[in-house]
């Protein structure tokens, strides 16, 4: 069954067309790719998915409801969450209040009028954010600043922090770039774990072909606003169209 | 204790005592001694101090959490100030209701003029309070004068009767607490020292207390922390499921409730009100506190306050004759160029010296005096473990 179905979705930024008439559909419980060479519209879907940016023409629907229209915050709380291309953490917290936020509004909505409660007294939601930390490896540096930590690391706690939301749908945007070999294997590894384990659906932007190919259980290739294919992994990859569009002839 | 943990629990019985204590700490010299006008322990000033201490720390809980840097406060102030001497002329000079009243009405226009400004951030927010606050002002001054009394302000007269009180004919109200007088002192001799308790200080005190009590309670809550969020990335806030709006519009509407408060408790201390006190340089002052004290900290607020008050009120107190006393130990040429060179810094060019004040702190001290204790603790923390580390070093022979 598909989570997330996009229909005819177009959006023009003046004279250029960012996307036209892109349909999607991603089913529960895969992980679904979208790649694409540069400029092909990947981040501007992603931004029409999760109400940053609102498309011209099109539909989106989340779990049979529209989401067009919604601010993001109402998207998150319908359940999806989003990853940045560059970390977005809350800089000025430390690491484990960065974790509580999320916390907060999964448990009190977008808005609640906590003034008088005492933030230590939260001992449920403390031993979530703690629990989800220690699944990313990241116990050890829950009352570090986060502005002072590495890259590699405010990544990480960025998908902490959208998975201790709980969330139906993560869409992630280029997850492992600027990561070193290594860092890229980790966080392939907690993917997997993260949709095997947990039942979340992802939607991942990615220029790593490693990456793809190691997740992917659908791929779509955007080229030039407009969706080429959607397929499996192996089919994508012997697919001369795709090739010839993006991967280029020698690579496969 | 209160719901703080140990260390605010500390810094808020500091607080207490330093505020109680007030009038003996403020008084440290003799009276007829030439440093006695130094002295800052005396009715009037002290009370400012915690008043403006008590406006301080409510901008503080909009500009040091969430960053949004309102410079159009001081129209709560005075919003707070005119709903305040309504209540003592028409219902009570009971001064429970006035605050009352102060704190909701500021509350009401902070929550009109928060909901229109908060549509923009940054610098344009900024704009937006200081037009609103300028609005205010002009209005309070002209177009408003039958409410506000326009350039005089308005008093408490011989001719108002309020509903609640029982007034001999021609006796001018004041205001008081159940009877206390605002006014009334208990003036204690020792040696060449004199103390004086205010009943209007003390009452003054109590509130900044409560309301320091409450603004730690605030920093420290849920949703506290989301204010801070608001402050370090909005974007991810709003990716988060979290709506910025309503939380920076509370934080608004709370800081506006403080300065309302502060604006009852001028009224009540001194029961006049003029249009002046919405002008933009007041609402300037509490950005200047805020800053110099330590914005986002706790007490640096208070502290800011305190220091520009006594700056205003000590400072522009000097004059020229004073110096040319204080010299007169020097020969008469250097004595001239040194009043000379001094002169423009004291008396009316105190703002100079505040000026001067603020543009060290902003530079060397960018938290602010917070930051400056700080270091200094942090000094003495070090000086101390290499005494011991050099004791240790003598200790073990010589090889």
């Amino acid at each position: 069954m598909a989570i997330l179905e996009v229909k005819g979705v177009g959006k023009r930024f003046g004279g250029l067309a960012a996307l036209s008439d892109v349909n999607l559909s991603v089913h529960e419980n895969t992980v679904h790719a979208i790649i694409g060479p540069n400029g092909a519209g990947k981040s501007t879907l992603l931004n029409c998915l999760v109400g940053k940016l609102i498309p011209d023409t099109g539909s989106v629907m989340f779990d049979g409801q529209s989401v067009l229209g919604r601010k993001p915050h109402e998207i998150n709380q319908m359940g999806i969450s989003r990853v940045f291309q560059t970390p977005e953490i809350f800089g000025d917290l430390s690491v484990l209040e960065n974790m509580m936020i999320p916390c907060f509004a999964k448990r009190d909505g977008s808005f609640r009028m906590h003034a008088f409660e005492q933030f230590s007294h939260e001992k449920e939601l403390i031993d979530r954010a703690l629990h989800t930390l220690e699944d990313v490896n990241m116990a050890d540096k829950k009352d570090m600043s986060s502005a002072a930590m590495s890259r590699g690391d405010k990544r990480r706690l960025e998908m902490a922090m959208c998975l201790v939301q709980e969330p139906r749908l993560l869409l992630l945007d280029e997850p492992t770039a600027g990561m070193a070999r290594a860092d890229t294997n980790n966080t392939i590894d907690l993917l997997k774990e993260i949709n095997e384990k947990r039942d979340i659906t992802m939607a991942i932007i990615e220029h790593d072909m490693h990456v793809v190919f190691s997740l992917a259980e659908r791929i779509t290739v955007l080229a030039q606003g407009t969706p080429l294919v959607e397929d499996t992994p192996d089919n994508i990859k012997g697919n001369p169209k795709v090739q010839e569009a993006y991967l280029g002839e020698a690579a496969y | 204790m209160f719901g703080l943990n140990a260390k605010d629990t500390s810094l808020l019985l500091i607080v207490a005592v330093l505020t109680l204590l007030a009038p003996f700490i403020l008084n440290p010299f003799p009276e007829g001694s030439d440093l006695a006008q130094f002295n800052a322990g005396y009715p009037d000033l002290m009370q400012r101090f915690v008043i403006f201490g008590i406006f301080a720390i409510g901008f503080n809980i909009l500009f040091g959490l969430t960053g949004y840097l309102s410079f159009g406060h001081a129209a709560f102030l005075g919003v707070g100030s005119y709903a305040a001497i309504w209540m003592m002329k028409l219902l009570s000079l009971n001064i429970i209701p006035a605050i009352i009243m102060s704190v909701i009405f500021a509350g009401l226009f902070a929550l009109a003029v928060g909901f229109i400004s908060l549509r923009r951030s940054g610098i344009y927010f900024s704009i937006l309070t200081l037009a609103f606050a300028q609005m205010s002002y002009a209005l309070a001054y002209s177009v408003l004068t039958p409410i506000t009394g326009g350039e005089t302000g308005l008093q408490i007269k011989p001719t108002d009767r309020p509903l609640l009180s029982n007034l001999a004919d021609g006796e001018i109200g004041r205001a008081n607490l159940f009877g206390l007088d605002m006014r009334a002192s208990y003036e204690m001799e020792v040696g060449g020292w004199l103390f004086t308790f205010n009943s209007g200080y003390y009452i003054a005190a109590v509130v900044m207390l409560l309301a320091f009590y409450m603004s730690i309670r605030i920093f420290r809550s849920p949703f506290g922390m989301m204010l801070r969020a608001v402050k370090s990335n909005q974007q991810r806030m709003n990716f988060t499921g979290l709506n910025s709006k309503p939380y920076t519009l509370a934080a608004f509407v709370i800081s506006g409730m403080y300065a309302g408060l502060a604006g009852g408790l001028m009224v009540a201390m001194d029961t006049q009100v003029g249009p002046e006190r919405m002008f933009w340089t007041a609402s300037g002052e509490v950005v200047l506190m805020a800053i110099l004290g330590g914005v986002g900290t706790l007490i640096g607020p208070v502290l800011g306050a305190g220091l520009i008050k006594y700056m205003e009120n000590i400072l522009s107190k000097i004059n020229d004759a004073i110096l040319h006393q204080w010299f007169a130990f020097l020969p008469d040429g250097l004595e001239n160029a040194l009043v000379y060179l001094i002169h423009p810094f004291i008396g009316k060019g105190w703002h100079l010296t505040l000026g001067i004040v603020f543009m060290l702190v902003v530079i060397f001290l960018p938290g602010g005096l917070v930051e400056g204790g700080q270091r200094i603790a942090r000094i003495f923390r070090r000086k101390k473990r290499t005494d011991s580390a050099a004791d240790a070093a003598a200790k073990t022979p010589a090889e």
